[in-house]
C-alpha cells in the first residue's frame, strides 16, 4: 500500500511552520505508524530532505513518549492504543493522513511533531507525591488497603503522561491528567496526609502553566491510550472544594496581642 | 488561599461558580414556567399569581438582585473561561474531529449568547413592558376586587406576534440545549457525578430540557393557534384599552 | 591492572551492615558543599537523585528524554522480587540470594548479590510508602505471585506495569527534591562523554538536544545509570533511543568494561515480520504458564498450525525439560527455539518463530478463564500481528531483552576510576550471565535508594574542595573531542542512512553473537565489524545541523557506539571459552546441547580495559570467589 501523508513541518519553535506533503514509500500494511515514518525518513534522507522530527522511544504503548494528532485524534484512529500501536492496516491504500503535532499553548512546538511538554513535570513537583524518606517507610503490609481502593488507584496510576488529553481538548486543559495524578495519590492511604496541599497546589501548578479549563466534554478520556475515566475529574472537583473548604475553615493562631 | 479567591482565581473555582450559578438558575427557570403554565387555566390564577409576586416588596427586589448577581457571575465567568480557553488553545487542527463530545457541549457559548440576548429582550417585553408600554394599561380586577396588572392578556397580546413566538421558541430551545449539558455539567464541576449514575444523570437532563423546551413551547403556540385566548368580553375590553392608547397616541 | 572488589571481610550476611558501619561519612553542613551528576532517570538514576538530595548534596541529573518519566524502566510488565515471605512459602533473603546467583548460572559476584537480596524487602516498604499502587489481596495486603519459574510466590506487581509504577514512584520523589530545588533537573540533555581529572571522574559533557549546545558540567562524583546496550543488536525490546553512549564513552576514558557478551535473550516476543521492523514486543513470560510450546516435527512443514495433527507436533521443551517443561528459564528456552528453527521446523513466513498454544487451556479452562487472565496481553498480539490468538497459536521467537554485562564496579558500585559509579543495567554485578525475571527492577531500585546512598559518602568524604572549575583544560579536551565527532558526522554527507548501518551492524551480531555462539562465527563478525565502521565514517549521510533539535545527529553519534561495543561484545564472546547463561558456545556444550561451564577457567568477570583506539583493549579478571554456596551446573529437567 501507498499512502500520501500531510505533515506539520516548522523548524524551530520561533519559526512559522506549515503543512507539506509527502507521498509514502511502499509501505506493509503490518508497520505501525511510526515505522511507516521512519520508512518516510530513510526515503526523505535519500532524497537530501531532512527528516520529519517526531517523538517516540519505547514503542510499546507504555512510555507516553510518541504523540501526534492523526487525522484531528490524538494517537490515530482506535481507542485505548498510543500512536506507537497504531498499525498501518487501520488506514486504505491512496489515503490522504493529516499528521499535526498536540496543539496547546503550554506545549511549544519545538521541530515539526515535537512539543515540549514539560508543564506535566511542573505540575508533579507541585504536588505529585507522597512526601517519604528513602529508609523510613513502614513494613509495606503494616497500612493494610482494600482491594477496591487499590485497583481504584492503580485506574489512576495508569496514566502515561503523554498529554493526549491535553491534545483532544478544545480548551487544552490538562484536568484528566492532573486528576489521574492526584486521585491516584488521594485515594490511598498513604496520600491522605498531603491530600489538601497536594489538590491546591497542583491545580495551581496547572493553571500557571497555562492549560485551558475543563468544559466536562470528555473528549479526553475518549483518546486516553490507557483509558483512564474522567469520573477522577470529578473527584479533583470534589476534592479541591473540599480541600478548599477545610483551608478556609482552619483554626489559626491568635493574632491577638497580649 | 481563602474561598472566594479560590473560586475566583482558580480553574476549578471558576468552574464551581459556573455550576453553583447554573444550580440557581436553573431553578429559576423551572420555577418561572411552572407559574407561566397557569396561562392555561383561568386568567384570575395567573394574574393573582403575579400580583403576590408583585406584592412581595423589598423580597422581590432583594430575589431578582440575587438572580441578577448569579446571571451575572455565570456570565463573567463564562467570559473569562472562555479567554483563557482561547489563550491555551490559540490555533485549531487542520482535521478536526469529535469523538465523543455533544452538540450541546459544543455550542454553550452560542446558546449562552443568544438566550442572553432573549433574557434582556424577555425583561424588556413583559417585566420593564419598554417595547409594549400598552400593556401597563391593561388590568384585572380579582374576585377580591383588588384591580392589578392583566398578565393574562399580556401573554395573550404578546404572543399574538408571530416574530415575538418564534424568536421565543427558538430561544427557549437553545436554552433547553445549554440545559441538556450544563445540567449535567454542574454535578462534575462541583464533584457529584461518576460514571456509574452519570448515564442516569443524562437521561434525567434530557428529560428535563425537553420537559423545559415543551413547557415553554406550549405558551407561545398556544396562543398562535388560538387554544388560550380571552372570553368575548375580556376582549372586547382588551379592544378598549388598545383603542383609547390608540387614540391617546393620535 | 588490579581489579579489586573491595568486598568487606566477615560472613556474607554481616558483611553490608559491616561496610557501613565502618564507611566514612560526610558532615551534614558538608553535603551542600558537593556536587553530585546523575546521569539517566530510569529505576536506578532517578532513585539515586532523590535519595542522594534528600540526604543534602547537591544533584544534578540528566535524561535525554522530554520528561524523567519516560526511561525505559517502564516497560518492564512482570514484577519486582523481594525476599518478604509474605506467602510463608519458604522464602528467605538466602533463598533470593541463592536463586539469583543459581539463576545467574555462578557469574556474579555473590556478596553483591547477597545484598540485593537484602534491601529487596525495603524496596517494597519505600515504594508501598509512595502509593506505588500494588496489587492488593481482598484483605488489604499485598499479593504475590511466582514468576519466571522460581518455586516461591515473591513477586509484587501492579496489573502489567509493574516499571512504569515504580518508575513513577521513583520519578514522584525526584520530582519532590526538584520542586524542593535540591535537584536541577535537565531533561533533553544527553551525556556525550566524561571529563576525567587526575584520574577522578570529575564531570561530563553534555548536548543539549533541543538547542544543540554542548555544555560543561563539573562534580565530586558521576552517576551513570543509564541502562543496557541491547540496541547493539537494531531489534530488541529496548526503547528505541536506549543507548550506550555514556558507559562507552567511560569506557573509552578508562572506566572498565565488564562481561558486554552476557546478553539475556527473552524467549516470548513478537516474531519479526519484516525488514522495516524498528521494535520487538515483548509478551510476559506468564503467558508459558497456560501455553504450550511447539514446532512441527516435519521439517518445512507448512501446513497450517490447525491442520496439523497432534502426533505431527514436537511440543520439544517438554519433550526435554520434563519436570519444568513450557517454564524452563529464560536462556533455556530461547535457545531451543533458535535450535528447532535452525533445523528448519520453525514457523512463520520467516521460519523464526514456534507456536504458543492456548488450545489445550482454552479446553480445560474455558475461553473466558484465558480472556480474564491474558486478555490484555491477547489484545497486543492481535494488534500488532492481526491475528486472534483464542483461535490460531500464537507465534513467538526470542528477542534481545537484557545485557547483564556493564561496565564494573566494586562492591560500593564505584568503577575502576574513582569518583565514577555506575548503578543498574548499566553496570555488570548482580546478575551474572543470565537475569531472572522480576530482578532487573529490584536491583536498580537497590542500587539507587538503598546502596549508593550508603557507599558514595565513603568516596566524598576525601573529596572536599576537589570539583574541579569547568574551565580546567581536561574540560576543553573532552569538549574538543565531542565536538570533533559531531562535525564529522554532519560533515561527512555520504550516501547512506543512519538507520541502515545499524540495521547491517544488528544482522552481524544477532547472527554470530546471538543466541548462539562459535568461534567462527566470532572471528568473521570481528571482521565485519572494523569493516562496517570503516564503511559507516566514510559513507553515512547524518542530514540536519549542529544548532537545533536533530535527531539524526542523535542516532548517529549512538550507532557509531554501538559500532565499537558490538567489536568488544564479540571479542569478550570469543575469550570466554565456556557457555553459561545467555552466553551459549556451542562447542562448550553436553551431549543433551546444553550449557557447558568451565568453572576452572572461567570463574572470573572479563573487565576490558581501552587501550585507545585501534588498540586491542587489555583483559583484566576479577575472581569470583564463593564462600557460602557451592557451584553446581544448572539442572531444570
Amino acid at each position: 500500500m501507498k499512502v500520501k501523508i500531510k505533515v506539520w513541518r516548522q523548524k524551530d519553535q520561533e519559526s512559522k511552520g506549515g503543512f507539506k506533503i509527502y507521498d509514502s514509500p511502499e509501505l506493509n500494511p503490518n508497520m505501525s505508524f511510526l515505522e511507516m515514518l521512519d520508512v518516510v525518513n530513510e526515503y526523505l534522507t535519500d532524497q537530501g530532505e531532512e527528516p520529519i522530527a517526531f517523538d517516540h522511544d519505547c514503542r510499546e504503548g507504555i512510555c507516553g513518549t510518541c504523540s501526534l494528532v492523526i487525522d484531528g485524534k490524538p494517537h490515530g484512529p482506535h481507542q485505548g492504543v498510543a500512536t506507537c500501536q497504531t498499525y498501518m492496516r487501520s488506514f486504505q491504500d491512496g489515503d490522504v493522513i493529516t499528521v499535526e503535532p498536540f496543539r496547546a499553548e503550554p506545549f511549544p512546538v519545538i521541530k515539526d511533531l515535537v512539543v515540549n511538554r514539560k508543564p506535566f513535570d511542573k505540575i508533579m513537583q507541585a504536588g505529585g507525591f507522597v512526601t517519604v524518606r528513602t529508609g523510613s517507610a513502614p513494613d509495606a503490609n503494616a497500612i493494610p488497603i482494600s482491594k477496591e481502593v487499590a485497583d481504584t488507584a492503580m485506574d489512576a496510576a495508569a496514566c502515561i503522561g503523554c498529554g493526549a488529553c491535553v491534545a483532544a481538548c478544545k480548551n487544552a486543559s490538562a484536568m484528566l491528567f492532573v486528576a489521574a495524578k492526584a486521585s491516584q495519590l488521594n485515594s490511598l492511604p498513604q496520600g491522605q496526609a498531603e491530600k489538601d496541599d497536594r489538590v491546591i497546589n497542583m491545580v495551581a501548578a496547572m493553571d500557571e502553566a497555562g492549560f485551558g479549563n475543563c468544559t466536562n466534554q470528555y473528549e479526553c478520556s475518549a483518546v486516553c491510550p490507557k483509558l483512564i475515566t474522567h469520573d477522577f475529574i470529578s473527584q479533583l472537583n470534589r476534592d479541591f472544594v473540599a480541600a478548599t473548604v477545610r483551608k478556609s475553615f482552619k483554626s489559626k493562631p491568635s493574632t491577638a496581642k497580649v | 488561599m481563602n474561598i472566594v479567591t479560590a473560586l475566583l482565581k482558580t480553574s476549578i473555582g471558576k468552574k464551581v461558580i459556573m455550576a453553583l450559578t447554573g444550580v440557581v438558575l436553573v431553578g429559576f427557570i423551572f420555577g418561572h414556567l411552572v407559574g407561566n403554565l397557569q396561562i392555561f387555566s383561568d386568567p384570575e390564577k395567573i394574574n393573582a399569581y403575579a400580583h403576590f409576586l408583585q406584592s412581595l416588596g423589598p423580597a422581590l427586589w432583594a430575589i431578582r438582585l440575587f438572580l441578577l448577581v448569579c446571571v451575572g457571575l455565570h456570565i463573567w465567568m463564562a467570559i473569562l473561561l472562555w479567554y483563557e480557553n482561547k489563550k491555551a488553545r490559540p490555533r485549531d487542527y487542520a482535521a478536526n474531529h469529535t469523538i465523543q463530545a455533544s452538540y450541546a457541549s459544543r455550542t454553550m457559548k452560542y446558546s449562552g449568547l443568544i438566550v442572553l440576548a432573549f433574557l434582556l429582550y424577555h425583561i424588556a417585553h413583559f417585566t420593564v413592558k419598554s417595547t409594549n408600554p400598552e400593556f401597563h394599561e391593561m388590568t384585572w380586577t380579582l374576585a377580591d376586587g383588588t384591580v392589578v396588572l392583566d398578565v393574562h392578556l399580556m401573554m395573550v397580546v404578546g404572543f399574538s406576534s408571530l416574530p415575538v413566538s418564534l424568536f421565543y421558541i427558538l430561544s427557549v430551545g437553545l436554552l433547553s440545549l445549554h440545559l441538556s449539558h450544563g445540567f449535567q455539567s454542574m454535578f462534575q464541576s462541583i464533584g457529584l457525578r461518576t460514571e456509574t449514575w452519570g448515564r442516569g444523570l443524562k437521561v434525567v437532563a434530557i428529560v428535563l430540557s425537553l420537559a423545559y423546551f415543551a413547557g415553554n413551547a406550549a405558551i407561545p403556540l398556544s396562543v398562535l393557534t388560538g387554544k388560550v385566548c380571552r372570553p368575548a368580553s375580556v376582549e372586547a375590553a382588551a379592544e378598549s384599552v388598545s383603542t383609547s392608547l390608540n387614540t391617546h397616541s393620535e | 591492572m588490579k581489579l579489586d572488589a573491595k568486598i568487606p571481610s566477615g560472613p556474607l550476611a554481616e558483611k553490608w551492615d559491616k561496610y557501613i558501619a565502618e564507611s566514612k561519612l560526610v558532615n551534614p553542613t558538608n553535603k551542600r558543599k558537593y556536587q553530585v551528576v546523575v546521569v539517566g532517570s530510569g529505576l536506578a538514576g532517578g532513585s539515586a537523585a532523590a535519595t542522594l538530595a534528600e540526604l543534602g548534596y547537591k544533584v544534578k541529573c540528566l535524561t535525554f528524554h522530554d520528561s524523567p518519566r519516560r526511561a525505559h524502566s517502564i516497560a518492564a510488565q512482570g514484577g519486582i522480587n523481594a525476599a518478604k515471605n509474605y506467602q510463608n512459602d519458604g522464602d528467605s533473603v538466602y533463598r533470593l540470594f541463592y536463586d539469583t546467583v543459581k539463576g545467574g548460572d555462578f557469574r556474579s559476584r555473590e556478596a553483591n548479590v547477597y545484598r540485593l537480596a537484602q534491601v529487596s524487602a525495603n524496596i517494597i516498604d519505600q515504594c508501598a510508602a509512595q502509593g506505588v499502587p500494588f496489587a492488593r489481596e481482598y484483605g488489604g495486603g499485598l499479593a504475590n505471585r511466582s514468576f519466571g519459574g522460581a518455586q516461591v510466590s515473591r513477586t509484587f506487581y501492579a496489573r502489567g506495569q509493574t516499571g512504569q509504577q515504580l518508575l513513577l514512584g521513583a520519578y514522584s520523589a525526584l520530582s519532590r527534591q526538584i520542586g524542593l530545588g535540591t535537584v536541577e533537573m535537565l531533561n533533553h540533555t544527553e551525556m556525550l562523554d566524561l571529563v576525567v581529572v587526575d584520574g577522578h571522574a570529575k564531570g561530563i559533557i553534555t548536548r543539549n538536544l533541543i538547542t544543540g549546545t554542548i555544555e560543561r558540567h563539573a562534580a565530586d562524583a558521576v552517576v551513570l545509570a543509564t541502562g543496557g546496550y541491547g540496541n547493539v543488536f537494531n531489534l530488541s525490546t529496548y526503547a528505541r533511543n536506549s543507548n550506550a553512549t555514556a558507559v562507552w564513552r567511560a569506557y573509552k576514558r578508562g572506566a572498565c568494561f565488564a562481561n558486554p557478551c552476557y546478553t539475556q535473550i527473552h524467549p516470548t516476543c513478537i516474531p519479526v515480520s519484516g525488514d522495516y521492523q524498528s521494535k520487538l514486543t515483548l509478551m510476559s513470560e506468564s503467558l508459558r504458564n497456560d501455553g504450550r510450546i511447539w514446532v512441527p516435527k516435519k521439517v518445512g512443514d507448512k501446513r497450517a498450525p490447525g491442520d496439523i495433527p497432534e502426533e505431527e507436533r514436537d511440543y520439544y521443551l517438554e519433550r526435554k525439560y520434563p519436570s519444568f517443561g513450557n517454564l524452563a528459564p529464560r536462556d533455556i528456552s530461547s535457545r531451543a527455539a533458535k535450535q528447532v528453527c535452525d533445523e528448519g521446523r520453525g514457523v512463520g513466513e520467516t521460519g523464526l518463530g514456534v507456536y504458543l498454544d492456548f488450545s489445550d487451556a482454552i479446553n480445560r479452562l474455558g475461553e473466558s478463564v484465558i480472556r480474564e487472565r491474558y486478555g490484555n496481553l491477547f489484545d497486543i498480539y492481535k494488534e500488532i500481528t492481526d491475528e486472534n490468538a483464542y483461535e490460531v497459536p500464537m507465534r513467538i521467537y526470542p528477542a534481545v531483552h537484557y545485557t547483564m554485562g556493564g561496565l564494573w564496579v566494586d562492591y560500593s558500585l564505584m568503577s575502576n576510576l574513582p569518583g565514577l559509579f555506575v548503578l543498574g543495567e548499566a553496570n555488570f554485578s548482580d546478575h551474572g550471565a543470565n537475569r531472572l525475571g522480576a530482578s532487573a527492577l529490584m536491583q536498580g531500585l537497590a542500587d539507587g535508594y538503598f546502596v549508593l546512598p550508603n557507599t558514595i559518602n565513603n568516596y566524598l568524604a576525601d573529596q572536599l574542595g576537589n570539583c574541579p572549575s569547568t574551565d580546567h583544560s581536561a574540560f576543553d579536551e573532552v569538549e574538543k573531542d565531542v565536538q570533533d565527532i559531531t562535525s564529522r558526522l554532519l560533515n561527512n554527507k555520504g550516501k547512506r542512512s543512519v538507520g541502515s548501518f545499524h540495521k547491517e551492524l544488528g544482522n552481524i551480531m544477532w547472527t554470530y553473537c546471538g543466541m548462539g555462539r562459535t568461534k567462527e562465527g566470532l572471528e568473521k563478525a570481528l571482521e565485519l565489524i572494523p569493516q562496517l565502521r570503516e564503511e559507516y565514517w566514510k559513507d553515512v549521510n547524518v542530514p540536519g545541523e549542529e544548532g537545533e533539535l536533530n535527531q539524526s545527529l542523535e542516532k548517529a553519534g549512538r550507532v557509531a557506539d554501538f559500532m565499537e561495543l558490538g567489536e568488544l561484545m564479540c571479542r569478550d564472546a570469543l575469550t570466554r571459552e565456556e557457555s553459561c547463561g545467555g552466553h551459549f558456545r556451542e562447542e562448550h556444550q553436553t551431549a543433551e546441547g546444553e550449557a557447558l561451564r568451565n568453572d576452572a577457567e572461567f570463574a572470573s568477570v572479563f573487565a576490558w580495559e581501552h587501550q585507545g583506539d585501534g588498540n586491542e583493549p587489555v583483559l583484566n579478571k576479577e575472581l569470583l570467589e564463593y564462600e557460602d554456596i557451592k557451584m553446581a551446573t544448572r539442572n531444570y529437567k
